[in-house]
């Protein structure tokens, strides 16, 4: 029988991963996957408690992430494609149309 | 057998999350994102989440990294330079900070509860029917409100993909 804490501890480590990649990656692509990482490892978390618990709302938390990650998706990499046609990069550091 | 399947598992999405960050080119990064997202579905069925572990495969590796990979091969990137040198510290520094959160947060994780033993031999646990009984009684208006989220989605992506408003 696998114990709660190695879920828990496999998620915060994922999480870790993505945000050490959100720190340091300069590809905004990349940046966004390591966003979906953190959502991932976010659902791993909801999912052990669901199970643990015995309580179906978990699920649906997940499904509600899903959603959200999905609209992300699709949003920002248009975000993403209408700045590339602009300054044609994808690197973080050149993109500077907000600073005043 | 249930704990192979675990550690086999983890450490796969563990290695893939790894290679997935460290990576330049952002199509090996998409690649190793699916690897990871492949892995997590095997541990949501260790945990009998079935109908999320199918999901998890079919709208996460199926349709938002294909959306990825397409954007990808749109662009067309070519990674000419490395890493900008001034925001290298900050960079360094940000993962150092997150490194620590990491060790809290374990250092935490051993405060939960460790009779907290899986309930399991509930028959309608992870199926579909059975998220579909709380997705449509208690959670009937978030579900209705995801809807209107992905309309506003659809829209915002529409707009944005327009090169400008004609009329």
């Amino acid at each position: 029988m696998i114990s709660l804490h190695y879920y828990l501890i496999l998620g915060a480590v994922l999480f870790s991963i993505g945000a050490v990649g959100v720190f340091t990656q300069k590809n905004a692509l990349i940046i966004y996957m390591c966003i979906e990482l953190m959502l991932n490892s976010v659902n791993l978390t909801f999912i052990a408690f669901s199970s643990f618990l015995n309580d179906m709302n978990g699920h649906v938390f997940v499904f509600m992430i899903m959603t959200v990650a999905a609209a992300e998706a699709a949003v920002g990499l248009a975000i993403i494609i209408s700045l590339f046609r602009n300054k044609s990069t994808v690197n973080v550091d050149e993109i500077n149309l907000m600073k005043g | 057998m249930q704990l192979l399947m675990f550690i086999l598992f983890s450490f796969g999405a563990v290695v893939s999350a790894l290679l997935m960050v460290t990576s330049k080119k952002p199509v090996s990064a998409a690649m190793n994102l699916i690897f990871t997202m492949f892995c997590l579905a095997g541990i949501y069925v260790l945990l009998n989440a079935h109908l999320i572990a199918a999901l998890q495969i079919i709208v996460y590796a199926g349709a938002i990294m294909v959306l990825f990979l397409f954007v990808i091969m749109l662009l067309n990137v070519q990674e000419k330079e490395g890493r900008a040198m001034g925001s290298r510290v900050l960079a360094q520094l940000g993962g150092i900070l997150v490194v620590g959160f990491l060790f809290i947060l374990v250092a935490d994780l051993a405060s939960v509860d460790p009779e907290l033993v899986r309930a399991g031999g509930e028959d309608l646990f992870g199926t579909v029917r059975g998220v579909a009984l709380v997705l449509f009684t208690d959670f009937l208006l978030p579900f209705e409100i995801a809807s209107i989220l992905l309309l506003a989605a659809i829209v915002g992506a529409v707009i944005l993909a327009k090169r400008r408003i004609d009329d």
